[in-house]
């Protein structure tokens, strides 16, 4: 359990702003890091960039091997040469959010006391918001020189940061792809987030968020977190699929007592997000979970418009091209369609297309050729009208 | 593209904006951006072809006429477009309304049910009539309001809606568009195709 050390001593490219960033609770919060990653080359003409707005718990390694787990990048079967963000022709840009742990300032990161002493934030972290996280990934595209992206893609979370992109910036982003997402975190995810912090704060481990001062992490209320989240993030059908109700003999393992006992066998799904749940806490800090899933729950674009969502975008030039799956009841497909007839009145320049899929929310991030080929058309279509060869 | 995709493109003046409402595989949509430079868009109601338009690069959008027009502002499009589809709208008079709400000019084609095959077969027949354009039977078909041209005509005339241009077109659009006789264009037209204005004045 002593693994949050060696996360925190990884190095990631990163840019530090020391004038730091104006946050929407009123705190100014400086310096702020923030750490990236980039594919591709920038054009001389700096028009062919495009930002990758990473989900809950991703983070900026989209498309080369994770420093941690070793495994390939989240969306590495999306990103890279000749594949649907097509890194021979654009230039993806993707920053770990604010208030994430992989490099850009967080609630793990050092603050310095009134006494001259320096420790991790922890839950004096500032609330942030999902336009937070988008200002910070603003401070490092102005670093990189770039005036106007040609497109910013997310799924889930990233979605959330794409609307917010396309809101705060709408001379910036040329087309807009959210993906899985909604326009407001709806009751229920607020629901599922809160099961999922209560869990933590009901670990021993947790400390009152002190936990690095035990040189401990409150790892099974993050387990059960993932767990749980993970299961919103699939599809019964899915589940079934890749599960059933196959059990999983293994003597000695799987709780209390042997042959006969209450939990003497354990089901495949069981070990499946047990699984989930004990590499997730090798990789994530409990403190940013807290941090990053309260942002969500405080999205809501109609929030400051008296609930209409299309005021943010009223006079946009933006291309939009929002992508729901038939089996994704997280961010279901009817919150996609809310986003769109919003952006219908305000005449904006809207695709919206549901994939059908049977993989739940997590379809984003699988192998669907319709949505394969829905990103490249969009982006290609983009680029054709932003006079990109 | 067909030809009554081309006639209706002909009536569309360059660099104006289109809302295609039903715009299927997104002929129309590519010829109007590439060839008229018009900020041309679509709604389809079938996922696979609105899949397949904007995995071309094509702005479509999920919908469909009875649903989605009513959350476009007004004055929003140029022309608004509604190929083969009115017959199998559930309110053709509500879609034709928003169509020229949204729209400054709602460009229309139909089947032709007064031709004079149907006609001739409902009168020695008795029965519904079956064409290759009206080709399902009755408890199968999407087309639930179907309309000749004089009905059309006289919906127009009732909704205060300026014709601008019509024509009757064959169903394959193999011969020229015909203009001439509104009267034998309701016999022997097999589809018909409308450029329709606002009326003048307030709307309701």
């Amino acid at each position: 359990m002593d693994n949050a050390i060696p996360a925190t001593s990884l190095s990631h490219q990163s840019v530090t702003f020391a004038e730091g960033l104006p946050l929407d609770c009123g705190f100014h919060l400086a310096p702020v890091d923030v750490a990236y990653r980039t594919y591709g080359t920038l054009s001389p003409a700096r028009d062919n960039a495009i930002v990758v707005c990473h989900a809950l718990t991703g983070d900026q390694y989209v498309a080369d091997p994770h420093p941690l787990t070793g495994k390939p990048g989240w969306w590495s079967r999306m990103v890279g040469p000749g594949l649907p963000i097509d890194t021979d022709r654009f230039f993806i840009i993707c920053a770990n959010v604010l208030g994430g742990c992989m490099g850009t300032t967080g609630p793990r990161s050092p603050r310095t006391l009134p006494d001259g002493t320096q420790e991790p934030w922890g839950t004096d972290f500032p609330p942030i918001t999902i336009r937070d996280m988008v200002r910070a990934q603003k401070l490092l595209v102005g670093h990189l020189g770039i005036t106007r992206l040609l497109a910013v893609v997310g799924g889930s979370m990233g979605g959330m940061q794409v609307l917010e992109w396309a809101a705060t910036y709408p001379e910036c982003v040329f087309a807009a792809l959210p993906i899985a997402t909604s326009p407001f975190h709806s009751a229920q995810n607020i629901a599922f987030n809160e099961v999922s912090r209560q869990a933590i704060f009901a670990d021993p481990q947790w400390h009152g968020g002190r936990y690095w001062e035990c040189g401990e992490i409150p790892a099974r209320g993050l387990a059960v977190a993932r767990m749980m989240a993970h299961i919103t993030y699939l599809s019964e059908a899915a589940l079934t699929r890749k599960f059933g109700r196959r059990v999983r003999h293994e003597p000695g393992k799987g709780g209390a007592g042997g042959p006969g006992a209450l939990f003497g066998e354990m089901f495949e799904v069981e070990s499946y997000l047990r699984h989930q749940g004990s590499t997730f806490v090798r990789r994530f800090d409990a403190n940013s979970y807290l941090t990053i899933t309260r942002a969500m729950d405080y999205f809501d674009l109609g929030a400051e418009h008296d609930g209409d969502m299309s005021h943010p975008f009223a006079g946009t030039r933006t291309r939009f091209c929002i992508v729901s799956f038939s089996s994704d009841w997280l961010f279901p497909t009817s919150q996609s369609r809310l986003l769109a007839r919003a952006l219908n009145r305000v005449a904006a320049n809207v695709s919206f297309v549901e994939i059908e899929s049977d993989k739940g929310h997590d379809a984003f991030l699988l192998d669907e050729p319709d949505f394969d080929r829905t990103i490249r058309g969009f982006l290609c279509g983009a680029a054709e009208h932003a006079g990109i060869a | 593209m067909r030809l009554d995709q081309r006639l209706i493109a002909g009536m569309i003046r360059p660099r104006t904006r289109v809302l295609d409402v039903g715009s299927g595989d997104g002929a129309l949509l590519d010829y109007l951006f590439r060839n008229s430079g018009c900020d041309a868009r679509g709604i389809e109601i079938d996922m696979k072809e609105v899949t397949r338009s904007v995995a071309h690069g094509l702005p479509v959008m999920h919908g469909d006429a009875d649903h989605d027009l009513a959350h476009y502002p007004d004055n929003a499009f140029d022309y608004v477009v509604l190929q083969r589809t009115l017959q199998a709208v559930e309110r053709p008079r509500e879609v034709l309304r928003q169509m020229l709400r949204i729209g400054r000019y709602a460009i229309v084609s139909f089947p032709n049910f007064g031709h004079w095959r149907l006609r001739l077969q409902l009168l020695t027949r008795g029965r519904m009539p079956m064409t290759s354009v009206w080709s399902r039977p009755w408890y199968d078909t999407p087309n639930i309001h179907p309309c000749t041209i004089l009905d059309f005509l006289t919906l127009c005339r009732d909704e205060g809606y300026g014709v601008q241009q019509w024509m009757a077109v064959d169903e394959d659009g193999e011969r020229a568009p015909w203009r001439r006789s509104i009267r034998l264009a309701n016999l022997f037209g097999e589809q018909a195709l409308f450029l329709l204005r606002r009326k003048d004045g307030p709307r309701p």
